[in-house]
C-alpha cells in the first residue's frame, strides 16, 4: 500500500511537471504579462494522484475484473434475465411507454441514439463482421440525408416516398467505393475510406447551385402518417416508434444477414482472406456485399435524421462523425449487436446527460474512451458466434 | 517553365515539407507497432502552445530573436517528447496485446481528451505566434517566387529525413527498430527491450513534431487548439501514399500531396483542392497498393 | 413470491421515470429560465462562449437588483456545437426545462435546425450571429429575432464601398466555405456583377489548412485592385498576412467576422489598411463599454457577438417587464414594439424581426484601432 503510494506520489510530480507550462503560466507576450495559476497546478495534481492510485490498483486487477467479466457479467446473450419472457415483456413496455412519460427532449435524443444504435449496426457489417475498416462511413449517412432532402426540394417527395431511394442511393454509393478498393488492406483501406468521406462532404459545400453548398437545405417534412396532421410533440413520438421499428429490423437482419452464408463468407474474409478465397469463397462479391449493406442502413437513418432535424448541411458528417461511429461499433466489441446498443448508449446518450459538466465536458468524454479501451480492449460484449449443441440435436 | 509554374511549385513544396515533418512521426510509430497514432497531430499543437509559452517569457524579457527561437525550440522538443512518452504510457502500452483496432479508438479518445484540455487550460480563442525568424532576406530573384521561412520549412524537413535515415541505418537504437518492426517476438527473443525502443519511438516522433510544430507557427503567425487536426489529417494521408512505415516514403508523400494540392488550387480552383488530393491518393492506390515506397505485404495462410 | 418482486421492481421504475420526467414542472416555479445556445466546445468554442459570458453577466446584474417579476433569472446554457443534430436535440431541452425565451443559437446552419423545435411552441429566439438571411425574410418563424443585421445589408454595404470608395475595376473573393463566410461572398459577388465589375477569382478555403500559398500566388496573378475575403479574422489574417509577405497591394475588405481584437492583435503590421464592415461603432455606447470592462475583471472578453448577445437579453428582459408575464405570444408582440436602451445604442426590431437603429458602417484598420471611415 505505501509502495502504492509513493508510485503515485512519482506519478503525480511527473504529472504536475508536464502540465507547469500549459495550466499554470499564462503568457501574452504582446501585452507583456506573466500570469501564475498555482492553484490550478495543485487542482490537477489532487486529481491525478487519486486517478492514479485507481488506475494502477484495477490496472494491476484489469484480467481479474475486466477482461474475464464476459463469462459471467457481460454474456447478456446467455443471462437468465434477459431472456426470461416477464423481463423482455416489461422491457419492451417500459421502452414504448418512455416517449409518453418522458419530455420531449429525453425522446429526441433517444431518436438521436437509436439513429446512432442503426449506424453503428450498418458499419458493424463493414468493419466488425468484413473486418474492412472503413473511416469514412459518415459519408453514406450523408448521401441518405442529401437523397431525401433534394428530392424534397425539387420534386417534392414525402419522407416515404424518398425513403427507398435514398437507401438504394447510398447502398450503391457503397458499392461504388467498395470497387477500386478491393485489393487494399488495412489501413490503405482506412485512408482510402477517409478521403472518400471527405470528398462527398466537400462536393456538398462547394456544388452550390444543386445541394445549397454550406447554408443547407431546410423545411423538410417529417414523415406523414396517411395523412393526418401532427404536431410538433407527436411528430416527434411518432418519429420516435418508426425508428424503434426501423432498429428493430436492423437488428433482426444484421443478425439473421451474420448467421448466413454471406454472413459467414464475412466473417471467414475477416478471419484470414487467403484462406477464405481458396475455400472458394467469391471475395469480391463478398466484400460489395458488405460495403453496399453497410451504406443501406446510413442511407436509411440519413433520411430519418434529416427529418427529424428538419435540415441537413454538409457539415453534420465530418470525420468527427465516422469516428464515433467506429468507436461504437469498437468499443460495443466487434460484431455484438449488444455491444452496439451498449456503446450508443455510453457514446451518444453520455454527452448528452454530462451536460452538467459543462466546459468539462468533451474532456471526460475522451478520457472515458480511453479508460474503456484500456480496460476493455475487446469491447464491452464479446461477439458470441451460435453454438450448435449436440445433446439438443437428439 | 514560366514563373507562376515556379511559384506553384515552390508553394506545394513549402506544403510537402510541413506535411512531411509531421508525417515522419506517423510513419515511425506505424513501422514499429502499425498504430495510427490519431493523437500526434495533438502533440503538434501542444507543442506550438509551449514553444509560444517559453518564447513568449524570454521576449518579455528581452532575450534576443535567435535566442528565443532556440529557448522555444528546445522546451517544446522537451515537453512533447514527455506528452509523447506518457501517452504511451496510459492509452497505448496496456493495449499491446489487443486487436488493431482498440488503440486506434484509444488514440481518438486521447484526441479529443487533449484538445479540450488546451482549451481549458490555455484558452480556445487563436494566440498570435512572434514571427521568430524576424525579416529575413533572400536574394531579390528568389525573393518573387519563394519567401525565407518557406526555403527554412523547406531545407530543414530534407535535413531531418536524411539524419533520421542516418540514425536508423546506423546507430545501434535504430537497428533494434528496425528489428522490431520486422518481428517484435524475434527481436525481444533476442535482447531488445521493445518496451523502450517503442516509447524511445514516440518520443523522437513527437520531437520531429514540435520542431515542426514551431518552425510552422512562426511561419504562419498564429495558433489555437484545433490546428493539429487539419495537418494530421494530411500528414497521415503522406505517410500512407508513400508507404506507411518508410521514412523516405513519408517525404515522397509529403512532396507529393503537397504539390497536388498547390497545383489543384493554381490551376483548377482552390475549392476542390482536397477533393483533388484525395481522389489522386485514391488513383494511386489503386495502381499501387502499398503506396510509392511501401513494403509489399506477402500473406501466408 | 417472484411476480410481486418484479412487480415492485417496475413500480420502483416507473415513479423513477415519473419525477424524472415531471421534475423540471415541479421546480420550474422558482425562477425565470432563459435559455442560451451555441458551440461552448469543438472549433467553433470562441464565437460560443463570449456570448455565455455576457448574458450570464447580464443576468447576475438583473439579479442583484431583484430580477424579473419578483423571481430570479436563470440561465441555461447549453452547447449545440454548431451541429444541426445536436442543435435539435438542445431546442428541445431547453423547451422541455420551460425556458421563456432563448438566446441563440451562435451558427445559421444550428439556429434554422433548432427554429423547427422553437416554432412549435412559440417562444421568442433572439440570435446574436445568425446572418442567414432565409431566417427573417422568408416569413416563417414570426417567433425568430436577431440582433445582428443580416447578411444582405452588409453585403449592399461592400458592394457600394467597393466600386464608390474603392472604385476598383477587378475584384478577387474568397470565402471560408462556411455558411456564413460563403454566405457573404456570394452576395459581394452578385452585387458587384450588377454594377459590372470584374470578378477575377472566387474561390473557397479549407478553413485551418496550413498555408493558402497556393490561392495567394494565384491572387496576385490575377492582380485585383481589391480582395473581398468572407469568413472569420483567424483566416482573414493568415490571408492578409501571407498576401502582404507577398507584396501583394490591393485592398482587402471583409465583413463583421473579422471585427475581432484578436485580428489586430494576430495580424500585427500586416492587417494595417484592411477594411472591415461592421455594426455601426459601439465603442461610445456606455453599457458596452461598461460590459467590456467588466469583461476585462473577469479575464473574459467580448468577442465577436458577446455585446449582440448582451442585446439581445436586455431585450427579453425589457419584454418582460413591460408585458408584466412570460408568454410567448405577448414577449413577442412587446419585442416588436419596444425600443431599448442596449450595449447596441438604441434598438428595436422590424417585422420580420431583424434589428432596426443597428446599420453597418467601414471600419478600416489604423494604428491597431479600427477606425470609422468617412466616405
Amino acid at each position: 500500500m505505501k509502495l502504492r503510494i509513493i508510485h503515485s506520489l512519482i506519478i503525480t510530480f511527473w504529472f504536475m511537471l508536464l502540465c507547469f507550462p500549459l495550466v499554470v503560466l499564462k503568457i501574452d507576450y504582446l501585452e507583456k504579462s506573466i500570469r501564475f495559476r498555482w492553484i490550478n497546478l495543485f487542482l490537477t495534481g489532487l486529481c491525478v494522484f487519486f486517478i492514479s492510485l485507481l488506475w494502477r490498483y484495477f490496472l494491476s486487477r484489469r484480467r481479474k475484473y475486466f477482461l474475464r467479466l464476459p463469462e459471467h457479467f457481460f454474456d447478456l446473450h446467455q443471462s437468465r434475465l434477459i431472456r426470461s419472457k416477464p423481463f423482455l415483456f416489461i422491457f419492451s413496455l417500459v421502452f414504448l411507454s418512455l416517449p409518453l412519460i418522458l419530455p420531449n427532449y429525453h425522446t429526441s435524443i433517444l431518436i438521436t441514439a437509436m439513429i446512432y444504435v442503426v449506424l453503428g449496426l450498418g458499419l458493424n457489417i463493414v468493419v466488425g463482421l468484413a473486418g474492412l475498416l472503413d473511416l469514412g462511413y459518415a459519408a453514406f449517412f450523408a448521401i441518405g440525408g442529401y437523397s431525401f432532402a433534394l428530392l424534397n426540394h425539387y420534386f417534392g417527395f414525402g419522407f416515404w416516398a424518398s425513403l427507398p431511394i435514398a437507401a438504394s442511393l447510398a447502398c450503391l454509393g457503397g458499392v461504388l467505393l467498395g470497387i477500386p478498393v478491393l485489393r487494399l488492406r488495412g489501413d490503405y483501406l482506412a485512408i482510402v475510406t477517409l478521403g472518400f468521406g471527405e470528398i462527398i462532404r466537400l462536393i456538398l459545400e462547394n456544388w452550390e447551385a444543386f445541394t445549397k453548398g454550406p447554408s443547407g437545405i431546410p423545411d423538410l417534412p417529417k414523415p406523414g402518417l396517411f395523412g393526418i396532421q401532427l404536431d410538433f410533440y407527436s411528430s416527434t413520438i411518432y418519429l420516435y416508434y418508426l425508428l424503434i421499428l426501423c432498429m428493430l429490423a436492423a437488428i433482426l437482419v444484421t443478425k439473421r444477414l451474420s448467421y448466413s452464408k454471406t454472413g459467414r463468407a464475412w466473417v471467414a474474409l475477416r478471419e484470414d482472406e487467403i484462406a477464405a478465397q481458396s475455400m472458394g469463397i467469391d471475395t469480391t462479391k463478398t466484400k460489395l456485399t458488405a460495403f453496399g449493406i453497410g451504406a443501406f442502413w446510413a442511407g436509411i437513418v440519413g433520411a430519418f435524421f434529416a427529418s427529424k432535424n428538419s435540415f441537413v448541411d454538409p457539415s453534420s458528417f465530418t470525420f468527427h462523425e465516422s469516428a464515433i461511429i467506429l468507436s461504437i461499433v469498437v468499443l460495443g466489441g466487434m460484431g455484438s449487436i449488444l455491444g452496439v446498443i451498449l456503446a450508443t448508449m455510453i457514446l451518444v446518450l453520455l454527452p448528452e446527460y454530462l451536460r452538467f459538466l459543462e466546459s468539462y465536458r468533451m474532456l471526460i468524454f475522451g478520457a472515458i474512451m480511453v479508460i474503456m479501451m484500456v480496460f476493455r480492449p475487446e469491447g464491452l460484449v464479446k461477439s458470441v458466434r451460435q453454438q450448435y449443441d449436440f445433446k439438443n440435436l437428439k | 517553365m514560366d514563373l507562376y509554374f515556379l511559384e506553384l511549385f515552390f508553394s506545394g513544396l513549402t506544403r510537402g515539407g510541413i506535411y512531411t515533418l509531421i508525417a515522419l512521426g506517423y510513419t515511425m510509430v506505424y513501422g514499429i507497432i502499425g498504430l495510427i497514432n490519431f493523437a500526434h497531430g495533438e502533440i503538434y499543437m501542444i507543442a506550438a502552445f509551449i514553444g509560444l509559452t517559453f518564447a513568449g517569457i524570454f521576449s518579455i524579457l528581452q532575450f534576443s530573436l535567435i535566442s528565443i527561437l532556440l529557448i522555444a525550440v528546445f522546451f517544446a522538443m522537451l515537453f512533447s517528447a514527455a506528452y509523447g512518452y506518457t501517452i504511451e504510457k496510459t492509452a497505448y502500452k496496456p493495449l499491446r496485446q489487443a486487436s488493431r483496432l482498440a488503440p486506434l479508438i484509444s488514440a481518438i479518445g486521447m484526441s479529443i481528451f487533449l484538445r479540450e484540455y488546451v482549451i481549458l487550460a490555455q484558452t480556445p480563442d487563436f494566440l498570435a505566434f512572434p514571427m521568430l525568424f524576424g525579416d529575413l532576406e533572400l536574394p531579390e530573384f528568389m525573393m518573387d517566387f519563394i519567401q525565407p521561412t518557406e526555403t527554412i520549412i523547406i531545407l530543414v524537413s530534407f535535413f531531418l529525413v536524411g539524419i533520421l535515415l542516418l540514425f536508423i541505418k546506423h546507430t545501434k537504437t535504430g537497428k533494434a527498430m528496425r528489428a522490431i518492426s520486422q518481428d517484435r517476438e524475434m527481436a525481444m527473443l533476442l535482447g531488445v527491450n521493445s518496451d523502450k525502443i517503442i516509447s524511445f519511438t514516440f518520443m523522437v516522433g513527437s520531437l520531429l513534431a514540435a520542431f515542426g510544430a514551431i518552425l510552422i507557427s512562426a511561419h504562419i503567425g498564429q495558433i489555437n487548439y484545433n490546428i493539429g487536426f487539419i495537418i494530421g489529417i494530411k500528414a497521415f494521408t503522406a505517410a500512407v501514399l508513400g508507404g506507411i512505415g518508410s521514412i523516405p516514403g513519408a517525404a515522397l508523400g509529403g512532396l507529393t500531396l503537397g504539390l497536388i494540392e498547390s497545383f489543384a488550387t493554381g490551376y483548377i480552383s482552390s475549392d476542390y483542392e482536397d477533393v483533388f488530393a484525395f481522389g489522386i491518393l485514391v488513383l494511386i492506390l489503386i495502381f499501387k497498393p502499398a503506396g510509392f515506397l511501401g513494403k509489399k505485404e506477402h500473406k501466408k495462410v | 413470491m417472484k411476480l410481486t418482486r418484479i412487480g415492485v421492481l417496475i413500480l420502483v421504475l416507473l415513479t423513477t421515470l415519473f419525477y424524472l420526467g415531471a421534475g423540471n414542472a415541479v421546480f420550474a416555479s422558482d425562477t425565470i429560465k432563459i435559455g442560451l445556445a451555441g458551440p461552448f466546445s469543438g472549433d467553433l468554442a470562441p464565437y460560443g462562449i463570449p456570448p455565455k459570458d455576457t448574458v450570464r453577466l447580464a443576468a447576475e446584474v438583473l439579479n442583484r437588483s431583484g430580477g424579473l417579476l419578483g423571481k430570479q433569472v436563470q440561465i441555461l446554457a447549453e452547447d449545440d456545437q454548431c451541429k444541426a443534430g445536436t442543435a435539435t436535440n438542445v431546442a428541445s431541452k431547453l423547451v422541455g426545462e420551460g425556458v421563456i425565451a432563448v438566446i441563440g443559437h451562435i451558427c445559421s446552419g444550428a439556429t434554422i435546425a433548432a427554429m423547427s423545435v422553437y416554432r412549435a411552441v412559440k417562444i421568442p429566439v433572439i440570435s446574436p450571429s445568425a446572418t442567414n438571411p432565409s431566417l427573417t425574410l422568408e416569413n416563417k418563424n414570426p417567433n425568430f429575432f436577431r440582433t445582428i443585421p443580416h447578411d444582405a445589408a452588409q453585403a449592399n454595404l461592400q458592394v457600394d464601398f467597393i466600386t464608390r470608395h474603392l472604385k476598383a475595376k477587378k475584384v478577387a473573393i474568397v470565402h471560408d466555405k462556411g455558411d456564413y463566410g460563403k454566405g457573404l461572398a456570394t452576395l459581394v459577388a452578385e452585387g458587384l456583377k450588377q454594377k459590372k465589375v470584374e470578378i477575377v477569382i472566387f474561390e473557397g478555403i479549407t478553413p485551418g489548412a496550413v498555408d493558402y500559398s497556393a490561392l495567394i500566388r494565384k491572387v496576385k496573378h490575377a492582380n485585383p485592385d481589391v480582395v473581398a475575403f468572407g469568413g472569420y479574422h483567424p483566416e482573414g489574417s493568415k490571408i492578409v498576412t501571407q498576401a502582404r509577405k507577398r507584396n501583394i497591394k490591393a485592398s482587402f475588405i471583409s465583413g463583421d467576422g473579422l471585427k475581432d481584437p484578436s485580428f489586430i492583435k494576430i495580424g500585427r503590421k500586416f492587417v494595417e489598411g484592411y477594411y472591415v464592415s461592421s455594426p455601426a461603432d459601439i465603442s461610445k455606447v456606455e453599457i458596452s463599454r461598461e460590459i467590456t470592462r467588466i469583461l476585462k475583471s473577469k479575464n473574459q472578453k467580448a468577442g465577436n457577438f458577446g455585446l449582440q448577445a448582451h442585446a439581445a437579453v436586455t431585450a427579453i428582459f425589457n419584454a418582460v417587464k413591460k408585458t408584466n408575464s412570460t408568454d410567448p405570444e405577448k414577449l413577442q408582440k412587446a419585442l416588436r414594439s419596444e425600443k431599448i436602451d442596449t450595449t447596441l445604442g438604441m434598438i428595436s426590431f422590424d417585422k420580420n424581426g431583424d434589428i432596426l437603429g443597428s446599420g453597418f458602417s467601414m471600419y478600416q484598420v489604423r494604428d491597431g484601432q479600427f477606425v470609422p471611415v468617412k466616405w
